[in-house]
């Protein structure tokens, strides 16, 4: 038999409408091929009930009443609530946390047909770029297993890449989506700040947590994308518009690109690799018959700082709720309630998180908010500013994912030189747009990937460059 | 009291919105239900959830603000504030504290026959949080969490108010508005209305103010009036022995008629307020607060003085027929039905009262109907019910189920005398009581009283005691 793990999302849908294989077979063959790959430690827990869904879906497509993701397997980052399953958020905190609701994100692909594998690893609270803060260990990059996946969703793209599962769920707060997808050399789409609702997807920071999806390529990403984004009344962040198909918007041949070089920063690339990578990739794009034009980002060198004052401040509020009151790890024998509160916490969050809530505490304390939290956010509609002017000449931005390729475990011990990964990724974030990254290349056998950011709900403009990236390149296949 | 010392009185009343369900979340706001059976998965502050406004607390808060002509914000902005307490599930409040939804506003009380405005400085909208229950369980705290989330507008004065005196007028003006608008039912005794007092000392003619302290929780005009008399008279007595005022929290315990310190200034919170990412402004058009300036109900000024020009009353009646909606609604009905207006206000702020309050009952629980009282005056006006007779029907009713008529009738008050019939009964005193008779006619003026005394005795009551005057005169002078 062949294997099925390797195939792309729309060629197992065809498969299955076409019964060419069962969706037991396929959720057989994930699970076997998840208990060969253990030592990646992809996933947290796994779904015991994965081969009755595969059943379920079997029946319906024998009946023809298959909705658009009938019986494909998938894993989901741990940081979505699924009613009656543990979800940890990577933390001992929520260890035995087992939720009463579940996600939208959940809900939809549930709808859609999904049959879920699993729960994949993430750094604590989706903080952290290498998935080293993880309570349940790291998780290995199967390209090297002696690298890490990058993070916080490195479980979802070590599984992806691995073919663990058809596509996986992750969330992006500062690009824990985009770089795990650099490292690991699969796609990885980062929609509109209010396109994926966060109903039940567990909050790191609010204003830049946005929901998406890791795929082995951009056509299977739109299709996986198009099934959990929409409105959502139980999130007010939520954008009321209506989703198209994002894959048909890959697919069409209407589209006309002018890609936004953004010279400074494309200029001030340290590694020679990196920046050739860049330009080798942008080569690809105009033989496509993209158009590209320089562009200038005003203020955007201040995306960094500017993102680790907003970030903590909302996660120092976030986090209070894991007091060891009503759920979560509670230490023994508390002898008073500030004892309760104190040793719950100092027991429950490990060193990354209590660092982040330390910082988000001080950035708003009395005295320190208008320096910091107030000035970070002048700053962040500045960013946004430059974007909105930006893509009155552009359609989109291209820029490298990251600054370098998937490091050794414990290689990087300084934790500004861990924040500095998400150079590239945190604009997007700051200002609410879409960002794709895609495989572009290797250096010694390690992925590099470049990044398409697009103007707000222009998914499907990403996909559709990316698309054209990926029928002129075969770097996502590799 | 003290001819030296100035009180300086600021209060924050917190007023519950009537709303069907909570403020941020679809639970119902029912009071005494089954602990923690309102509180839902957003009320609990489980990990995922979000919150969702409410708009009716919006419409509210704006009918408030129209109310008392103060500035209302052209958006509200909601902002975390955090501290950590157990029956606070997120750890932070979700309040406003930048543009509140009600800006500066103003509102006048009497006392003593004077009109004095008090300054409103703002009203904000904010989530109630829950009840932690100490003695329930040896050993424990329970948490109640179904008033988690109620809405409440917290209404801010002005340093304005002089005397405790003051402040309960202030409260009860401020109860009698949001009652008329209905946007509270004000139950004070449920906890629907409550109120924290600032209160100061100066010498008179000071301008500075004094170091304050913050009373808290009171529930009740009476209490208001108690705790801040008692804290006015500990702050002089502390002044006078040479002490100083300690800016603190204090507490009123109605048991002990006292105030106690609950924490000190050095303990004070830094709440950390920024605006919450979870919701977005919430923009309000000045079409919005014109189409509900249209819809406001006739407020307690304007009732008084329409009440006064159309149905002639005093003022002192009207004020006092409008301490609340329904008083002032069960007397419209009365006086609409009868001919005489004054009537129905006498008889309502008479007899009607003193039932109520030897009832210890409400004018909403008021076993007499305004049907009752239509009846029953229409009678004494049409003449075929004397006035004792009315005051001993108005009695009976209370404490029956019967109507009007069928009472007068079982009680015999229904054969009042005619014409015809008193002067035969008039003859028939005057033939008995010769000696009484000849003495009146040597001038003993005093005796008239005596026969109308007879009379009435005679007709057991059944008398219009003008006719029988009237016929009496004529009687006794022939």
């Amino acid at each position: 038999m062949e294997d099925l793990s390797k195939l792309s999302l729309i060629d197992q849908i065809n498969g299955l409408k076409s019964r060419k294989f069962s969706s037991m077979e396929l959720t057989e063959f994930y699970l076997k091929k998840i208990d060969q790959e253990k030592a990646l430690n992809s996933f947290i827990s796994l779904n015991e009930n994965a081969l009755k869904e595969a059943k379920k879906s079997d029946e319906k497509i024998a009946k023809n009443k298959n909705s658009s993701l009938e019986g494909i397997p998938i894993a989901h980052k741990d940081i979505f609530c699924i009613k009656d399953q543990i979800t940890t958020c990577g933390s001992k905190m929520l260890e035995n946390f087992v939720s009463p609701y579940s996600s939208t994100v959940y809900e939809k692909l549930s709808n859609s047909g999904t049959v879920n594998l699993g729960k994949t690893n993430m750094d604590e609270f989706a903080m952290g770029s290498s998935n080293e803060t993880s309570f349940f260990g790291n998780v290995l990059n199967p390209i090297d297993p002696e690298r890490v996946p990058g993070g916080s969703s490195g479980g979802s793209a070590s599984a992806v890449a691995a073919n663990l599962c058809s596509f996986a769920t992750g969330t992006d707060t500062g690009g824990s989506i985009r770089q795990p997808a650099a490292f690991c050399g699969i796609t990885g789409i980062k929609p509109t700040y209010g396109r994926v609702s966060r109903w039940g997807m567990i909050a790191f920071a609010s204003s830049l947590d946005q929901g998406g999806i890791f795929a082995k390529n951009a056509l299977d990403a739109a299709l996986a994308l198009e099934n959990i984004a929409g409105f959502d009344e139980k999130d007010s962040t939520s954008i009321n518009t209506k989703v198209p198909s994002f894959l048909n918007e890959a697919e069409s041949k209407d589209k006309e690109h002018i890609v936004g070089i953004p010279k400074d920063i494309i200029e001030n690339i340290k590694d020679d690799k990196v920046k050739n990578n860049f330009y080798e990739s942008l080569e690809i794009l105009k033989k496509s018959g993209v158009k590209v034009k320089e562009i200038d980002l005003k203020n955007i060198q201040y995306s960094l700082p500017v993102y680790y004052v907003i970030a903590p401040a909302e996660c120092s509020a976030n986090l209070s709720r894991y007091d060891g009151v009503r759920f979560g790890h509670r230490c023994d024998n508390p002898k008073d309630l500030e004892d309760l509160y104190e040793r719950s916490r100092a027991e429950g969050f490990g060193e990354e998180v209590k660092k982040r809530i330390l910082i988000g505490t001080y950035c708003l304390s009395a005295g320190y908010y208008d320096a910091y939290y107030i000035k970070a956010q002048k700053i962040r509609n500045l960013i946004k500013q430059s974007f909105v002017n930006a893509f009155k000449e552009v359609s989109s931005i291209m820029m490298p994912t990251c600054a370098n390729v998937s490091f050794k475990l414990n290689s990087i011990q300084n934790p500004v030189e861990m924040y500095e990964q998400d150079i590239y990724t945190i604009p997007a974030n700051l200002a609410g747009l879409p960002a794709i990254s895609i495989p572009s290349g290797k250096i010694k056998k390690l992925p590099l990937g470049i990044q398409f950011i697009g103007n707000y709900l222009e998914e499907g403009n990403l996909f559709n460059l990316s698309n054209k990236f990926q029928q002129n390149s075969n770097f996502h296949n590799e | 009291m003290n001819n030296t010392w100035e009180s300086v009185i600021g209060l924050e009343v917190h007023v519950q919105l009537s709303t069907e369900s909570k403020i941020f979340s679809n639970a119902p706001t029912k009071f005494g239900q089954t602990q923690n059976s309102q509180a839902s998965l957003v009320d609990l502050g489980l990990p995922g959830v979000l919150p969702v406004l409410n708009e009716k607390t919006i419409e509210m808060a704006i009918k408030f603000g129209c109310a008392i002509n103060a500035n209302i914000s052209s958006k509200a902005i909601f902002a975390r504030k955090n501290y950590f307490y157990p029956d606070l599930p997120k750890g932070y409040q979700i309040s406003q504290l930048d543009d509140p939804i009600v800006g500066e506003g103003k509102i006048s009380i009497e006392v003593d026959n004077e009109e004095k405005f008090i300054g409103i400085t703002r009203a904000h909208l904010e989530e109630d949080a829950g009840k932690s229950l100490h003695d329930k369980y040896e050993n424990l705290s329970a948490i109640d969490l179904n008033r988690a989330g109620t809405p409440l507008l917290e209404i801010v004065s002005e340093p304005d108010l002089r005397s405790a005196k003051e402040a309960v007028a202030y409260l009860k003006k401020i109860h009698s508005i949001i009652t008329f608008l209905e946007i509270s039912d004000g139950n004070m005794s449920q906890g629907s209305m409550r109120c924290d007092a600032n209160v100061s000392i100066r010498k008179y003619g000071d301008k500075e103010f004094g170091n304050r302290t913050e009373l808290k929780n009171i529930n009740s005009f009476r209490f208001v009036e108690k705790a801040i008399n008692y804290e006015i008279n500990r702050q002089i007595e502390i002044i006078e022995n040479g002490g100083s005022i300690d800016q603190e929290t204090r507490l009123y315990d109605a048991n002990k008629d006292e105030t106690r310190s609950m924490r000190s200034k050095e303990h004070a919170n830094d709440y950390r307020y920024f605006p919450d990412p979870d919701l977005i402004p919430v923009k309000i058009s000045k079409e919005k607060i014109q189409e509900i300036q249209k819809t406001l109900p006739e407020l307690p000024e304007q009732k008084i003085s329409r009440f006064i020009k159309d149905y002639k009353i005093s003022e002192y009646e009207s004020k006092n027929l409008n301490v609340s909606k329904e008083l002032s609604g069960f007397f419209e009905k009365v006086a609409k039905k009868i001919s005489s207006p004054e009537l129905a206000a006498k008889w309502i702020l008479g007899d009607l009262m003193a039932i109520l309050n030897k009832n210890n009952s409400e004018i909403k629980d008021s076993k007499i109907s305004s049907k009752d009282m239509i009846d029953l005056l229409s009678r004494l006006e049409e003449g075929s019910l004397s006035g004792p007779g009315a005051k001993k029907i108005i009695e009976l009713c209370w404490s029956s189920n019967e109507s009007i008529d069928v009472l007068i009738k079982k009680e015999g008050f229904d054969e009042v005398k005619g014409e015809d019939e008193l002067l035969e009964i008039i003859t028939k005193i005057i033939r008995d009581n010769s000696k009484q008779f000849e003495q009146y006619l040597n001038g003993k003026d005093k005796l008239f009283g005596f026969f109308v005394g007879q009379v009435m005795k005679e007709t057991k009551g059944n008398a219009d005691p003008k006719l029988v005057n009237e016929l009496l005169n004529k009687k006794l002078k022939q």
